[in-house]
């Protein structure tokens, strides 16, 4: 199970402020602490806080700045591909692109980059329309973004299907139909793609959003789900991912497992 | 129509570690060996890298063994002499390694001191030029002040010393550390705690690159599929970037495939299984042979024509199928 750290995004008030400022210490701050919570991957999302205009060189900052202090591979978060295009021109490692919908003109923008630049690609279910309710439906989108990885050359297993979970306080109906949806994409293609959810968007607004979000990541693992967008320095979420990673006999169980899992 | 071959993408690859040092390192090897670092399962040239051929380690004991006659009349010459016996293996034998066992040192038996023991490996260290491998007696106790010794006296060396055991690795540990060797983690044929001992040795300060596991194996014919399925785990963890698993393993044919009875009984009293002298060997080289295909990188064996037909083996085993 592939954690990706959500905190570095400028929807927060201090990496908002951050990116304003030109400020390198909130942005590194949280790639170590994401990283020691349990982080394998780091989200980068410079959010509304920078104008469409600034945001190549929003990217390529955040990304040089991140890597000053990170070693961990980093998921381009943002609907600018010209951002995301700056951002991986300074990859250490391989990364990952996030996100690209099923709508052909931005597959064929986003596809030939991630093969150029060795990335992945997040595939989400939708298009311009919207999110469908079933699973059926988002099966239909996520046939279009296997056949576009074939298409343009990228590895099926850095293909990302992203089912897109909504808040189950007003869109409760969702979250079967996004587990489904997670076991048929494992049915599309040998090898399959890989799945992720943005997690923490299932309990937007909700009191409890802990606990929701690790029980739907436990159910989510159990249907297929190979990495999710998450809080990394959610303790209990962090273990519950490392014990249903060995329930799943995914790893190797020893005494020490989340430890493992947590720096692995 | 032409068919593809279906290959894994491995995120990983075993860790690679290195036995021995020479003068520039600290030691006085001639040479240096290094194993581990595949980057697909045993062999499999035409998925990933095969970056280190198994290599073959004799052994040798300080006192003589309650070997079979069979396996004895090799080293008749030198049985008395762990130096004169380890240049045998080298010299005579082929092998790779020596691997060098302290029985001598049993508080049941010769009761050897630290100090005793620690000469020995002195004068096999002076008597041949390749790395050494080099464990106590199996009483736990007596093995932590002897193998203490050890690593002192050959300080430099990068041994690699055993055994460290879950419920006996903090001494072994800091004396590899203090002295630079690297150290042999044995598990009872247990994934778990294999990997739970790792875990610990690690955590003690001892870099993941100095550690070898021993998994313990079964002989064939007594367990040797119970073991192979186990490594089979270990390396496959490996290969998906589980780095507490990913540590070379070595194995003991030569000791397992030799307590059978079909390594054993003379062809009086089995006249249906043959000759007595070419099963033995085959015993012990069938066994080895086994190991490596499951990945293991160092064969601690005593029969050295079984020795000769698993080089060959491996050998032909290295030849790329890419």
């Amino acid at each position: 199970m592939l954690i990706i750290g959500e905190r570095i995004n400028g929807m927060f008030t201090d990496i908002g402020e951050a990116l304003k400022n030109k400020d390198p210490k909130p942005l590194q701050h949280w790639a170590v602490k994401q990283e020691e919570g349990g982080a394998h991957y780091l989200d980068v999302n410079s959010g509304p806080a920078i104008p469409k205009e600034e945001r190549p060189e929003a990217y390529e900052w955040m990304v040089k700045t991140i890597q000053e202090v990170s070693n961990l591979p980093l998921c381009l978060d943002s609907t600018n591909y010209d951002a995301i295009e700056a951002g991986l021109k300074h990859l250490k490692r391989s990364g990952m692109i996030n996100s690209v919908p099923a709508e052909r003109p931005k597959i064929e923008r986003v596809f030939p980059m991630a093969v150029q630049y060795n990335a992945a690609v997040i595939g989400l279910t939708m298009d311009k329309v919207g999110i469908p309710l079933n699973a059926e439906n988002r099966i239909a989108f996520a046939m279009e973004l296997v056949a576009a990885a074939d298409e343009f050359g990228l590895h099926m297993e850095d293909l990302y299907i992203d089912p897109l979970i909504l808040p189950c306080n007003v869109a409760q109906d969702h979250a079967p139909e996004v587990l489904e949806a997670i076991r048929m994409v494992k049915t599309l293609s040998n090898p399959a793609p890989k799945t992720v959810l943005g997690l923490s968007n299932v309990s937007q607004k909700a009191p409890d959003r802990h606990l929701i979000n690790r029980t739907y990541m436990a159910m989510a693992m159990a249907a297929g789900l190979d990495a999710a967008i998450v809080d990394a320095n959610d303790d209990d979420l962090i273990a519950t991912a490392a014990t249903a990673e060995i329930l799943l006999n995914k790893s190797i169980y020893c005494d020490s497992y989340i430890k493992v899992f947590k720096s692995r | 129509m032409a068919v593809t071959l279906v290959k894994e993408r491995w995120q990983s690859r075993v860790g690679e570690v290195i036995l021995g040092a020479t003068p520039e390192q600290g030691g006085t090897r001639s040479h240096t060996i290094t194993v581990g670092g595949d980057g697909t399962l045993p062999f499999l040239h035409f998925e990933g890298t095969v970056a280190n051929r198994p290599v073959v380690a004799l052994e040798v004991n300080d006192v003589e063994p309650d070997w079979s006659p069979r396996l004895k009349e090799y080293y008749a010459d030198v049985i008395n002499n762990p130096a004169a016996w380890a240049k045998k293996c080298v010299d005579e034998y082929g092998a790779d390694l020596i691997y060098l066992k302290l029985v001598g040192a049993n508080p049941e038996g010769a009761n050897r001191t630290p100090a005793e023991c620690a000469q020995t490996v002195k004068d096999v260290l002076a008597a041949v030029s390749v790395p050494l491998i080099v464990v106590g007696c199996e009483e736990a106790e007596k093995d932590n002040e002897v193998m203490a010794a050890v690593a002192e006296a050959a300080a430099g060396e990068n041994l690699l010393i055993g055994l460290a055991e879950q419920e006996n690795y903090k001494s072994i540990t800091a004396a590899a550390m203090v002295h630079k060797h690297s150290v042999i983690a044995r598990s009872p044929l247990d994934i778990n705690i294999c990997k739970q001992l790792n875990i610990l040795i690690n955590e003690m300060g001892l870099p993941l690159n100095k550690i070898i596991i021993d998994p313990m194996i079964g002989g064939l014919g007594f367990g040797l599929e119970y073991a192979y399925s186990i490594m089979e785990r270990a390396r496959l963890g490996s290969l998906v970037n589980d780095k507490m698993l990913a540590m070379p393993m070595v194995c003991t044919p030569g000791y397992e495939a030799n307590r059978a009875k079909e390594a054993n009984a003379g062809i009086e009293d089995f006249p249906a299984w043959g000759d007595l002298h070419d099963r033995g060997t085959m015993w012990e080289a069938l066994t080895a042979t086994s190991l490596i295909q499951t990945g293991a990188s160092i064969l601690l064996m005593r029969n050295p024509e079984a020795v000769k037909l698993v080089k060959q083996n491996i050998e032909e085993l290295m030849v790329s199928n890419a």
